[in-house]
């Protein structure tokens, strides 16, 4: 394999320009992720210090090995939805334990005293589903209020499933482990009760199905919360709690200890190299990039930026070139990447087909640099087969078996989303950079769309088009639509893994890829009936 | 008819058995090594031709074993025997012994040795030939400490090194001191017989190195001055003494050349005098053998002692006494810790590293690797510093020691190097004394810039051996960083983040880039906010032990995740060094008030007493006397508190 050369030119006015708006971008995103930190403000965090407590980062900070990674997942879900915080309550991430790629949830406690909300169900839901599908065990860091009450009705229901998926990692053999820090009580009391090891602080956890408030009206008994949920009690009567901690820190010693005492072992293949940095610099990311989505570049740049000594193999560099198709290596680990170079054409998805059904065969998981406007409209290809031959890829994306990984890097407009292991593809992970459009199609021309429509089904009707509204209707829904392509809106709602600089495209690939063998790697040689 | 030497067996261990094997080996001769079970594999076995087993650890069934000794010999083929100093080395019966087996016997007559072995005998015979002596008496009697008047000096009859040895200022302390005394004697020399002797305030320690050869000739190798002492052991010795000047330099050699000469003296011996302020002088002892201080002697006159040993013993005429030249100063490095009452300080060496200095001279009896126990003399080495001036070593010997790497066992460096520093030493204001008066000056100060360095030294090994989970991804990588990432370390938290080619590190509200300019095995090129140093760094599982700024220190390597205390033992009387049982003063069901105390332990030649914490009762004895202990034991449990 010889390394990608690079055309870039870092002295050009459009390096400089882009850099600069992408560096801003990325000045942004930090200031975004900055308040997904503040947890429930200033007064709160006091408060909650006050008590002699960890704070929930903290609690995960302690959890980790030195020099481990934290790959926090969708940390601004809930962003601007309604009354969520940037986070909606839940801190979650990959990181290592006691030597164990695992998954680690903390409740945000000073967050509404961790009360659970509709966006913290999703979010927990999307962790759960991370924790299942690459086979990591589970570390949570509960203190939580329980649900949100007030907004019950958003919650009860899907709410359910936590638990349903606690249990279920649990017979999938991924132990979960449960540090009690405080209140966890009604449905909380299943986070623990669900779990496969639980340890609670003593003096702190609470656990009960109901309080002494709603105990003495049930029946009329009269009992204090240590005795009827306490550390002590737990571990001692009623064996909910494994193990009693002496105190915070203590519980997290025993978390780790419990890690490393389940002995976990990576089943999937093992690197083949360290994996070399790549030749050119990561950097050069933000140059080459244009802010503007409709703005063209070379995906090979941002792939020579991002793969192992910026080797690349191209599968049929000549056929169907605006879908760029290979083999790379990333931290040692051999993948294939699809990376759009313009539209999809028939070509192109036959060609991301067959290569995606080569990389089954050989048990390679497939990498996806997403920047795409749509496949190609028109009479010609239509006639063409563009359906048919788009139906290909589809079909590929959605029966393949390897761990797929994709990163928005620009564009996601309309079947191309599909075609490109989008979110409903169920790649093992998704993200986004700041700088990157997603809808079904861009504003303007869904705009546009509809005043075509509008306008043609005045002319039916034989009516005058009123010019001021219709051009007032255009503008309304650009911006809508323009809003909802954001992807901070995206990320909010949980349609990625969270946006990432793309600067950290390489380790953020590699932790997601490490994380993905820890399941074995199998391809399929199944698929449904391709229309050749 | 003089006896040629081919092979020779060294009587010793330590620094002067591979000082005496590297002359021999210079002259030719084969040498052999003997050690006791505890010295197996020793640094002075590797610098022999043979070592022989002579013994368990304990010295008395080893090194101080005339017939394992001499089996030794018999085993070699060895045709003579060289005692070192310490152990057998005034054991006139040794020598009686080594003659009568046929062998050369490197050192004086067993009749000299006996006459100098015995202070009173000694001190006759310099009454005899006119020597100045103390006031003193052989009968260790209160009656007899009033004749000479208080303070009085009690001290073994046998045997030297301040063992055996008490001031006694005030009549009540008396008898508590010669008991005391009596039993440190008898444990160390066999021999519980004490005498006295007028004690002088603020004495110095000058002894006149003399030899004396077969053919009748004795001369002097001029001065040196010990006054530098803790516990009446030499810890600086040097050469010339401020305190003389040419006519007493002359007086005090010519005094020593006639007490030698008054004994037909052969061999290697020194005389040692105390010099009150007005500088009269009094002869205290006279040392028949090579004596550890010998190399201040060789700096300044060229000459190499044992040599001068080997070819006397030989029977070759003494060769001409070179004249002195500039000045020497010896330091003794222990393994001990002089800020923690001189506690003694064992392990293995990690690193041991005297430097070649161009300057100064390292006599040194381990190696890296070499582990210090309790059973021998703490001393790892010599340390010598030389130059035209006294100052001028004074500061040679100050380079020499902070750039002595020893890691692993703490020592006396620091100690040492506060002396040397001290404005009185180096106006050359010396008497045995010195520390004690000086002590204020002399303790430990505030960690600064040395243990900086160290911790950051130690901070950035940890960090670069972090495992991520692929080697590309950075330490410590957050996507959404909340805080720096924490490194437990001395005692500290410290936080870190990984720069390109370097790491940010905080200490406390400190915020330093250290990066490594060069890391190879244990040197560590250390650059720290832009300034580079060159560091030795040596691992363990529990500290990192770091060389830096002239001395090291012990960086411990804390778990991030303690277990929570357990249980306070409470009422247990625990080893707080390994040791021996000298005595178990309590039994069970013995009442016991706090500060009584429980047992003594005896461990690197010294008593330490165990006090009971609290008042109780004695709940359970768990050793009995002679037993050996490691660090930690339980020596006397309390019964709990109702």
């Amino acid at each position: 394999m010889n390394p990608l050369r690079t055309r870039i030119d870092r002295r050009s006015e459009s390096y400089r320009s882009n850099h600069a708006a992408n560096l801003a971008e990325c000045e942004r995103l930090a200031g975004e992720l900055a308040k997904s930190r503040e947890g429930g403000g200033e007064r709160y965090v006091q408060r909650h210090l006050k008590r002699g407590k960890l704070l929930p980062r903290e609690r995960v900070e302690r959890l980790l090995d030195p020099g481990s990674h934290f790959l926090e997942i969708c940390p601004l879900a809930g962003r601007d939805v309604d009354l969520v915080k940037p986070g909606a309550g839940v801190v979650g991430g990959l990181g290592v334990v006691s030597g164990v790629e695992c998954m680690i949830t903390a409740s945000e406690s000073t967050v509404q005293g961790g009360a659970i909300n509709e966006w913290g169900v999703k979010k927990s839901q999307r962790l759960s589903d991370i924790a299942l599908e690459n086979g990591l065990p589970g570390i949570s860091c509960i203190e939580s209020a329980g649900a949100d009450l007030p907004n019950q009705a958003t919650i009860f229901l899907p709410g359910g499933r936590i638990f349903r998926d606690i249990t279920r990692r649990s017979r999938a053999g991924l132990p979960s482990i449960c540090l009690v820090f405080g209140s966890s009580t009604a449905g909380g009391a299943y986070l623990p009760g669900m779990s496969d090891y639980a340890v609670f602080v003593k003096e702190r956890a609470r656990v009960f199905l109901a309080g002494p408030p709603l105990v003495k009206m049930a029946t009329g008994e009269v009992v204090d919360d240590e005795s009827l949920g306490g550390a002590e009690m737990h571990s001692r009567t009623s064996g909910v709690s494994d193990f009693l901690a002496q105190d915070e820190l203590d519980a997290i010693r025993l978390g780790r200890e419990l890690m490393a005492a389940v002995r976990w072992q990576k089943s999937g293949p093992t690197p083949t190299g360290p994996g070399d940095a790549p030749l050119h610099d990561p950097e050069e990311l933000l140059g080459l990039v244009s802010p503007d989505p409709r703005q063209p570049y070379d995906v090979r740049e941002v792939i020579a930026r991002v793969v192992d000594g910026s080797r690349f193999l191209e599968f049929k560099p000549l056929y169907g070139p605006t879908l760029v198709c290979g083999f790379a290596d990333l931290h040692g680990y051999r993948v294939g990447v699809l990376a759009n170079n313009g539209v999809l054409f028939s070509e192109s998805s036959n060609k991301g087909a067959q290569f995606i059904q080569l990389c089954n065969q050989r048990h390679i998981p497939l990498v996806f640099l997403q920047n795409i406007t749509g496949f190609m409209v028109g009479q010609r290809y239509e006639e063409g087969g563009i359906i048919r031959n788009g139906a290909k890829l589809i079909n590929a994306v959605s029966n393949s078996t390897v761990p797929a990984l994709t990163v928005m890097i620009g564009a996601s407009f309309g079947a191309g989303n599909y075609a490109m292991m989008g979110r409903a593809y169920a790649p093992r992970f998704v993200f986004t950079w700041p700088s990157h459009r997603i809808a079904v199609m861009g504003g303007e021309q869904l705009a546009g769309t509809l005043d075509i429509v509008r306008r043609e089904a005045a002319r039916k009707k034989g009516v005058e088009v009123d010019e001021a509204q219709l051009g007032f209707v255009k503008q309304m829904l650009t911006d809508q639509i323009d809003r909802e392509s954001d992807p901070y809106y995206a990320t909010a709602r949980i349609w990625d893994d969270g946006l990432i600089d793309p600067r950290d495209t390489r380790t953020v690939l590699g932790i997601a890829l490490s994380a993905a063998h820890t399941t074995p790697v199998e391809g399929t040689n199944a698929w449904g009936v391709f229309r050749h | 008819m003089a006896p040629t030497i081919e092979k020779l067996l060294i009587a010793n261990r330590g620094e002067i058995a591979v000082r005496i094997a590297e002359t021999a080996a210079r002259l030719g001769l084969r040498t052999v090594a003997v050690h006791s079970d505890a010295d197996t594999g020793a640094f002075h076995t590797q610098c022999c031709d043979e070592a022989v087993r002579i013994g368990p650890a304990p010295a008395i069934e080893s090194y101080l074993s005339v017939e394992a000794l001499l089996a030794a010999a018999a085993r070699t083929g060895a045709d003579a025997v060289h005692p070192g100093y310490g152990f057998l080395a005034e054991n006139a019966g040794f020598a009686q012994a080594v003659i009568d087996a046929g062998l050369t016997w490197v050192g004086p007559g067993p009749e000299a040795i006996a006459v100098m072995g015995s202070k009173s005998r000694s001190r006759s015979l310099a009454v005899e030939l006119g020597v100045p002596v103390l006031e003193g008496s052989i009968e260790p009697t209160l009656a007899e400490a009033r004749r000479i008047g208080f303070p009085v000096l009690v001290k073994a009859v046998s045997g030297g090194g301040g063992r055996g040895m008490r001031i006694v200022r005030t009549e009540q302390d008396f008898e508590a001191a010669c008991v005391s005394a009596a039993r440190e004697a008898a444990a160390s020399f066999g021999d519980g017989s004490l005498m006295l002797e007028r004690y002088v305030d603020r004495p110095r320690h000058v002894e006149i190195q003399v030899f004396g050869d077969t053919h009748g000739n004795t001369v002097h190798l001029y001065e040196r001055e010990c006054s530098i002492q803790r516990r009446h052991q030499k810890v600086i010795e040097e050469h010339p003494s401020m305190a003389l000047d040419e006519d007493l330099r002359a007086e005090m050699g010519a005094a020593a050349v006639k007490l030698a000469a008054g004994i037909r003296y052969v061999g290697a011996g020194t005389v040692e005098f105390l010099v009150d302020a007005e500088g009269r002088f009094s002869f205290l002892e006279m040392n028949t053998r090579i004596q550890v201080e010998h190399p201040v002697t060789e700096l300044i006159t060229g000459v190499d002692l044992v040599e001068w040993q080997l070819r006397i013993a030989a029977g070759e005429p003494l060769p001409e006494v070179p004249p002195r030249s500039g000045a020497a100063i010896e330091a003794r490095l222990y393994a001990e810790d002089p800020d923690r009452d001189y506690a003694p300080q064992t392990g293995r060496l990690l690193t041991w590293w005297p430097w070649k200095a161009r300057s100064g001279r390292v006599d040194g009896g381990v190696g890296t690797g070499s582990e210090i126990g309790v059973h021998y003399d703490p001393m790892l080495a010599k340390v010598l510093g030389h130059g035209p001036t006294r100052d001028a070593a004074r500061r040679n010997l100050i380079r020499v020691l902070e750039d002595l790497v020893v890691l692993g066992v703490g020592t006396n460096r620091d100690h040492l190097l506060r002396v040397l520093r001290h404005p009185a030493y180096a106006a050359g204001e010396l008497h045995t004394h010195f520390l004690e008066e000086h002590a204020a000056d002399l303790g430990p100060p505030e960690p600064g810039e040395r243990e900086r360095w160290a911790l950051l030294a130690a901070a950035l090994r940890e960090l670069e051996a972090l495992q991520t989970v692929r080697p590309g991804v950075p330490p410590g990588w957050r996507n959404n960083p909340w805080r720096d990432p924490s490194l437990h370390l001395g005692g500290q938290e410290l936080r870190w983040r990984r720069l390109a080619g370097a790491w940010r590190v905080q200490v406390g509200d400190d915020v330093h880039e250290v990066a490594a300019v060069e890391d190879k095995g244990p040197i560590l090129m250390l650059s720290v906010d832009g300034l580079t140093r060159r560091l030795v760094v040596a691992e363990t599982p529990e500290a990192w032990h770091v060389h830096a700024c002239g001395g090291a220190v012990v960086v411990s390597r804390d778990d991030p995740w303690p277990e929570p205390e357990g249980a306070d033992a409470g009422g247990a009387c625990v080893a707080p060094m390994p040791g021996s049982v000298l005595q178990v003063a309590v039994g069970p069901g013995d009442e016991v008030a706090e500060g009584q105390v429980l047992a003594v332990l005896e461990a690197m030649k010294t008593e330490h007493r165990l006090l009971a914490p609290r008042d109780g009762v004695v709940a359970s004895v768990r050793v009995e006397v002679g037993e050996q202990v490691d660090a930690g034991a339980v020596l006397v449990e309390l019964a709990e508190e109702e």
